[in-house]
């Protein structure tokens, strides 16, 4: 029985995760053809995004970072789903993928801060989905090892 | 069935992300000029004439006008400023450009920029000071005093630095950019940039090489008939 629900509180974790990584790619998506096609961003609570996006720090040579986090999230997505389907080298692959976000998130939180004193409501945004993943993924692992300890 | 389950979840949502995605680009970087309901006539009307003379590029008795209100500090104010170029190359004597100030308050070192242009008009160097701004947006966007780098470019320029500096300051350059305010409000301007052709606003998702081609292209057409 408990290992029943502890399979239900396991894929509803990996669950939440793939939701979050989904929403997460909406906005990369969005973010990246605002960013191709050059158009004049309007944000809601900030009033900077089109400076954030037409800044150099948006891209890596000619690829919209945006773009890069659109491909992260949905390979994180991919990653979730799986785990949600008890593919086990799938959870392996989320921790490796989520330091990364991460870092990216935190560096461009910077930029955006320190740099270019302008934020843009869009990547805000998606730095909050990745917060939240950092927060599932640790909590998953955290129970993930204590049923470990307690077995 | 349920072990090819989640592939293929991942399968469709790799189809619907890079779908959408493609579909959202495709219709934002369209050809298709659409304006806006406004009519001419309307338009013309209501509308508040703005500082007189206007800075203009081209015949004055062009078939076609291109009005653009900008800000200096909005970047693709700044991406449309080579499209414009190329378009008054392509068009020649059939086109007459004009521009009009229309700083944001958004942009906290865009009304200093629009002083600095219209300083550098009343000694005609307007032009070259409008293409030095947006050239180097990323610049004086981010140094510690912008009007130190304005004053140096004016230099630059061969003007007059210290008149420049007052000027930037003085009343006809005021007066300038309040009538161009006024004529973007009144014609329904609520950002930047905003581009009329022959009075008709072309839409925002039009505002690219392909989508100023159209409109311009569109206004020649109904001229010769």
């Amino acid at each position: 029985m408990n290992d029943r629900k502890s399979f239900f509180g396991q894929a509803g974790l990996y669950g939440a995760m793939a939701l979050i990584s989904l929403a997460g790619l909406a906005d990369a998506v969005f973010l990246t053809v605002e960013r191709l096609t050059g158009s004049s961003l309007t944000c809601v609570v900030s009033a900077s995004c089109s400076e954030v996006l037409a800044s150099p720090y948006a891209t890596i040579g000619s690829i919209p970072i945006a773009m890069l986090g659109a491909a992260a999230y949905f390979l994180l997505f991919s990653a979730a789903t799986l785990s949600a389907f008890g593919h086990r080298w799938a959870e392996l692959f989320l921790v490796l993928l989520i330091g990364p976000m991460l870092g990216a998130t935190l560096w461009l939180l910077y930029v955006q801060a320190f740099v270019l004193h302008a934020f843009c409501d869009y990547c805000l945004l998606s730095a909050v989905f990745t917060f939240a993943l950092v927060g599932l993924i640790f909590a998953q692992r955290v129970r993930g090892s204590s049923a470990g300890t307690a077995s | 069935m349920k072990r090819f389950l989640p592939f293929l979840i991942i399968g469709c949502v790799f189809v619907l992300a890079v779908g959408v995605g493609w579909l959202r680009y495709l219709s934002k970087s369209s050809a298709s000029v659409r304006t806006v309901s406004t009519s001419v006539a309307a338009a013309t009307s209501s509308s508040k004439p703005g500082a007189t003379p206007p800075h203009t590029g081209g015949r004055e008795d062009a078939p076609v006008t291109l009005e653009e209100f900008g800000d200096y500090q909005c970047p693709p104010c700044a991406r449309m400023a080579p499209i414009i170029k190329q378009m008054e190359k392509i068009y020649g004597d059939r086109l007459r450009f004009v521009f009009r100030q229309f700083p944001l308050a958004a942009h906290p070192r865009a009304a200093d920029a629009a002083r600095a242009a219209e300083a550098a008009g009343l000694q005609n160097h307007f032009w070259e000071m409008h293409d030095l701004l947006y050239d180097n947006q990323w610049i004086w966007s981010r140094v510690p005093d912008a009007r130190i780098f304005f004053a140096e470019r004016a230099e630059s320029l061969g003007l007059d630095v210290e008149r420049f500096k007052h000027d930037m300051d003085g009343d006809p350059v005021k007066n300038r950019l309040n009538a161009d305010r006024d004529r973007a409000t009144s014609l329904g301007s609520d950002r930047t940039p905003v581009v009329f052709v022959n009075m008709r606003r072309v839409t925002e998702s039009s505002l690219n090489e392909t989508g100023l081609r159209a409109a311009i292209d569109a206004a020649l057409k109904e001229k010769s008939k």
